[in-house]
């Protein structure tokens, strides 16, 4: 009986990258394809013929690298973002934005979430703290670009995009505050939104648009949880593509100093 | 040598070098346009190729040299030495390659080639003759006119590859947040209170932190000069348009004091008084020591 010789698991790999549906998935000049070499060529190709060409460049300045310039600030923000959406589309699953009065499913919700829901409370938590150090980031983010004066030209409209993206983080963060609909929460949109009530002229119009009413109520968070899981994040989406768009074409990363 | 397989008509050649010379064209390009002119003024004087567009009749070959080695998995082997140093940009990796690698002297290949006055490269093959009836195929070299060469010729700086040094550098800044704020959600509970009731006012009643420097604020101006006139529209407005005033065009530190101060200021404005309004803040709103009346504050 002829005896069956296993391939060796470096083989079997080998035979896997050979196969059609590997290198349907992998691109040539993927660093998972067999033959990847780490040249030069190999290493643009790399880039050129990855999903990722449409947010780095092959080539950038050296001192970009350095961790002092940027912090790695954007790139954290548009990583907590990426976060909290992942974090944000779980929590969706058991979270509905009802608050009549009496049965405010929307804290039952939040309850079950916290007690019975697999790893619920980790998942908020994450969420929360996330959306919290987003804010910070993308302020710190706005300081070090104007530090570094990449506001200039040919940056200026991107910078304009940023501080749109900077209110769209604070109205995504803001409106997400509402959901729990727990003291802390209610009392809190209560006084912001208070502020925005002392705008000249249409201040009235103005807190009922937000509210959907006179005071924070069910339509409130009916309103607010819509903005805040979906038509907030579309339109932050939107100008985020311009933001990386631009980066490229306005030559990258700014600098050096 | 590729240059020496081509018939070129060398009449031409000069004639149009000086002329393009003569309108003050770049060297390069003029050699370019020279040797593509010469190429065809020897092929109508041969009748090999019927006139054409210079598109079509200036890739000799089969144009196997002028498939895009770009996207090939494994470049001829020449190629590989010559598309190295040139890959300094995108654009090189996408025009210099082709051209280095492909032995064909296309009309676009004439810059690397032509220069009387210039050694050429090295040989990297011979240039196979067209077949007769032999399949159409698309050349992409072809679309690439001299000028369009030129633009590679860009000073390379230091640069370097953003596979691997930034991408391993942005995960593991991604690795270490992430790990961080797992760790501090699994100890750290966000606040949930009491369900929402709107008969009974919390004191204090605070907005989410970040409008704290806007509520603090209040305390000091008229709502209508801190509520809206002043902060949210005032500031945004100010960083929005902050590129079209500020036209100093230099980055060094030491060139924009005025600049920085100002930053500088609205930041530590903004940060003292939300800081104010979330620790030093309590009951009633009133003032308070948070190391002795304790904080007064939830994220």
């Amino acid at each position: 009986m002829a005896k069956l010789k296993l391939p060796t698991p470096s083989e079997a790999l080998d035979r896997v990258r050979e196969t059609e549906v590997w290198k349907s998935i992998f691109r040539p000049g993927s660093i998972f394809r067999r033959g990847y070499r780490d040249t030069s060529r190999d290493r643009a190709l790399a880039t050129m013929n990855n999903v990722l060409y449409h947010l780095h460049p092959v080539k950038m300045k050296r001192h970009g690298l350095k961790l002092t310039y940027t912090f790695c600030l954007g790139g954290l923000s548009f990583f907590l973002f990426i976060l909290l959406t992942i974090t944000g589309i779980y929590l969706m699953f058991f979270y509905r934005p009802a608050a009549e009065l009496g049965s405010a499913q929307a804290y039952t919700d939040m309850q079950n979430i916290r007690t019975s829901v697999f790893f619920g409370d980790l998942v908020r938590n994450l969420h929360r703290w996330g959306a919290h150090l987003m804010v910070f980031s993308v302020t710190l983010h706005m300081a070090r670009v104007f530090y570094t004066g990449s506001y200039k030209p040919p940056r200026e409209f991107n910078w304009v995009v940023g501080v749109l993206l900077l209110f769209l983080t604070l109205g995504l963060s803001f409106t997400g505050y509402l959901l729990p609909w727990d003291q802390l929460a209610v009392w809190a949109v209560t006084v912001g939104t208070s502020l925005a009530g002392y705008s000249p002229l249409i201040a009235k119009q103005a807190n009922f648009l937000l509210l959907g009413g006179v005071i924070v109520g069910p339509d409130t968070l009916l309103r607010w949880y819509v903005l805040h899981v979906l038509a907030l994040p579309f339109v932050l989406v939107i100008f985020l593509s311009v933001h990386f768009w631009r980066i490229r074409k306005d030559g990258g990363i700014s600098g050096p100093l | 040598m590729a240059r020496d397989d081509t018939p070129l008509d060398q009449e031409t050649f000069d004639r149009v070098l000086a002329e393009e010379l003569g309108k003050g064209v770049d060297r390069r390009v003029a050699e370019g346009r020279a040797r593509a002119a010469a190429v065809r003024a020897a092929r109508a004087k041969s009748g090999e190729a019927p006139a054409a567009t210079p598109s079509a009749a200036a890739p000799a070959g089969d144009g196997d040299g002028a498939t895009a080695p770009a996207a090939a998995p494994a470049p001829a082997p020449p190629a590989a030495p010559a598309a190295a140093p040139a890959a300094a940009v995108p654009a090189g990796v996408l025009a210099a390659a082709p051209i280095a690698a492909a032995p064909v002297p296309a009309g676009a290949g004439a810059a690397t080639l032509t220069a009387p006055e210039r050694q050429a490269p090295p040989p990297s093959g011979n240039v196979p003759e067209a077949k007769k009836g032999a399949p159409e195929k698309h050349r992409l070299l072809a679309l690439v006119p001299p000028e369009g060469i030129q633009r590679v010729e860009r000073e390379q700086g230091d640069r370097i590859n953003v596979w691997p040094h930034l991408l391993i550098e942005e995960f593991v800044a991604m690795m270490i947040v992430l790990a961080a704020l797992t760790i501090f959600s699994t100890f750290v509970n966000a606040p949930l209170r009491e369900l929402a009731n709107p008969n009974l006012t919390p004191n204090p009643s605070k907005a989410p932190w970040y409008f704290l420097g806007l509520q603090e604020l209040l305390r000091y101006f008229h709502p209508m000069v801190a509520g809206v006139l002043f902060a949210p529209t005032l500031v945004l407005l100010a960083l929005a348009v902050a590129p079209f005033v500020d036209r100093n065009p230099s980055t060094k530190p030491g060139d924009r004091k005025l600049a920085i101060t100002l930053f500088t200021m609205l930041i530590m404005f903004g940060a003292v008084l939300t800081i104010i309004g979330s620790f030093f803040r309590g009951t009633g709103y009133n003032w308070v020591w948070p190391w002795a009346q304790g904080i007064f504050f939830e994220l």
